[in-house]
């Protein structure tokens, strides 16, 4: 890849609204003005940016094959079985955590942040690429790590897994499965022609609201990653080099099968962002309920603290570099258009 | 007015626990409760957490031994590994059948 290229595309992200949102919402919080989301219109702009992606993504459905499908969602499941447990394994042998700590981080690390696969979106759409409209699947599929994360932990911990059996429950009832899911049978039901009824609300092409609230969504982002940057300082650099080292390796091998199983470029970065990502509000609350005896400050802190700003800073940059290189370079994967 | 001394059992908890607890309440026995969200900070740090939303405050109105039954519960079950607060009250009501 050229030069010019490079710094042409570097440009355009610096320039983007979304990028110039996120970064309002850094210096916001840095000066620390009064400028404040509220949390219930927080929720709400989630349950919409969601809902629209699923949505967006049933009605481009229409025309996929499944053979185009199965093979990025096989991708997707491997690695919902392989990123936990890599992580599980790592914290215990070489960090010599205990089970319930181990589990912990891994069920974080092995699940999806709805917030980092919605700012990976961001950054397709900041580089004006498409990606398949299959991919809401894909974060479905990814967020049954946090089970596998469990289940090694309870089995390390010799307790029976009956408790496995309601976090199976709340995983497939989450709100970020139902919303993509469901919006994205609403989409194949209505397809484009009922689709354009609603567009104007949501849309993710010009004509739709999608990408000015997605906008609003980033300012919020640029705080929430400003005010987690002072975490940095408070643990220790080996929860540090996990909580930057690690995302990088996930979405490193999210990228890469993602290409190799077939996906666009658009489509591979986001299942980049996908693996990568480290949740923070849902995982944490199902490690809670189901170890309690591992540390809060440990899973909470790498996850919120560090991994998340990292990746929205600098961790999903690197790995849209990354997958740009490896499409264009190894696999030669297909560049879908803009604005579906 | 005629009033009968029934128990009030006041559970403060982590939010995670909220489903859990109200079934364990009404196992044990609890015909209603009153539920609201709440904000505090004790000496576990839990409720530091912005995650766990915010904490729990069940209340619920409920015959003295089945205040003892879940008092009981809350110790063998909760105490240890969660935070949780759990105290009861005395207090006086008309139309105890309502609740015990």
């Amino acid at each position: 890849m050229e030069l010019a290229e490079t710094l042409g595309i570097l440009q355009r992200n610096l320039f983007s609204p979304l990028t110039l949102a996120f970064v309002l919402g850094m210096i916001a919080t840095l000066v620390k003005s009064d400028i404040e989301f509220p949390e219930q219109a927080y929720k709400f702009i989630a349950f919409y940016l969601m809902f629209a992606i699923g949505l967006n993504g049933g009605v481009e459905l229409a025309g996929t094959s499944f053979q185009t499908f199965v093979w990025p969602a096989l991708a997707t499941i491997f690695l919902a079985i392989l990123l936990p447990t890599a992580c599980y394994c790592i914290l215990r042998t070489v960090f010599r955590f205990d089970v319930a700590n181990a589990a912990g981080v891994a069920a974080l690390y092995g699940s999806v942040s709805s917030v980092t696969f919605v700012a990976g979106i961001g950054v397709v759409e900041t580089a004006s690429i498409g990606y398949e409209g299959f991919i809401p699947t894909l974060a479905a599929l990814a967020e049954w790590g946090i089970i596998v994360a469990l289940f090694w932990g309870r089995l390390g911990l010799k307790a029976p897994n009956d408790a496995i059996g309601k976090v199976v429950q709340e995983t497939l009832t989450g709100r970020s499965v139902i919303l993509l899911m469901g919006g994205l049978l609403i989409g194949m039901i209505i397809g484009e022609q009922g689709f354009t009824r609603i567009a104007v609300v949501f849309s993710q092409g010009p004509e739709g609201l999608f990408r000015g609230v997605l906008v609003l969504f980033l300012i919020e982002m640029g705080m929430v990653a400003a005010r987690q940057l002072r975490e940095f300082a408070k643990v220790g650099p080996r929860m540090l080099a996990f909580g930057t080292v690690v995302p990088l390796i996930m979405g490193v091998s999210g990228a890469s099968l993602g290409a190799f199983s077939g996906l666009s470029l658009g489509g591979a970065f986001i299942l980049a962002a996908i693996a990568g990502s480290a949740s923070y509000i849902d995982a944490p609350a199902a490690v809670r309920a189901t170890f309690p005896q591992a540390n809060p400050s440990i899973y909470l802190t790498s996850s919120l603290g560090i991994t998340l700003p990292f990746n929205l800073l600098i961790g999903l940059p690197l790995l849209f570099a990354y997958t740009r290189w490896f499409c264009y370079s190894v696999v030669g994967c297909a560049v879908l258009p803009a604005g579906g | 007015m005629e009033t009968t001394t029934i128990s009030l059992v006041t559970i403060i908890a982590e939010g995670v626990l909220r489903e859990r607890l109200l079934e364990d309440l009404q196992r044990l026995g609890a015909r209603g409760w009153t539920i609201a969200e709440v904000q505090g900070h004790g000496i576990s740090g839990i409720s530091e957490y912005f995650w766990a939303g915010s904490q729990v405050r069940i209340e619920t109105l409920v015959s003295p031994a089945v205040g003892e039954k879940i008092l009981a519960y809350l110790r063998e079950h909760y105490f240890t590994d969660y935070s949780v607060t759990a105290f009861v009250h005395d207090v006086r009501v008309v139309r105890a059948e309502r609740y015990v």
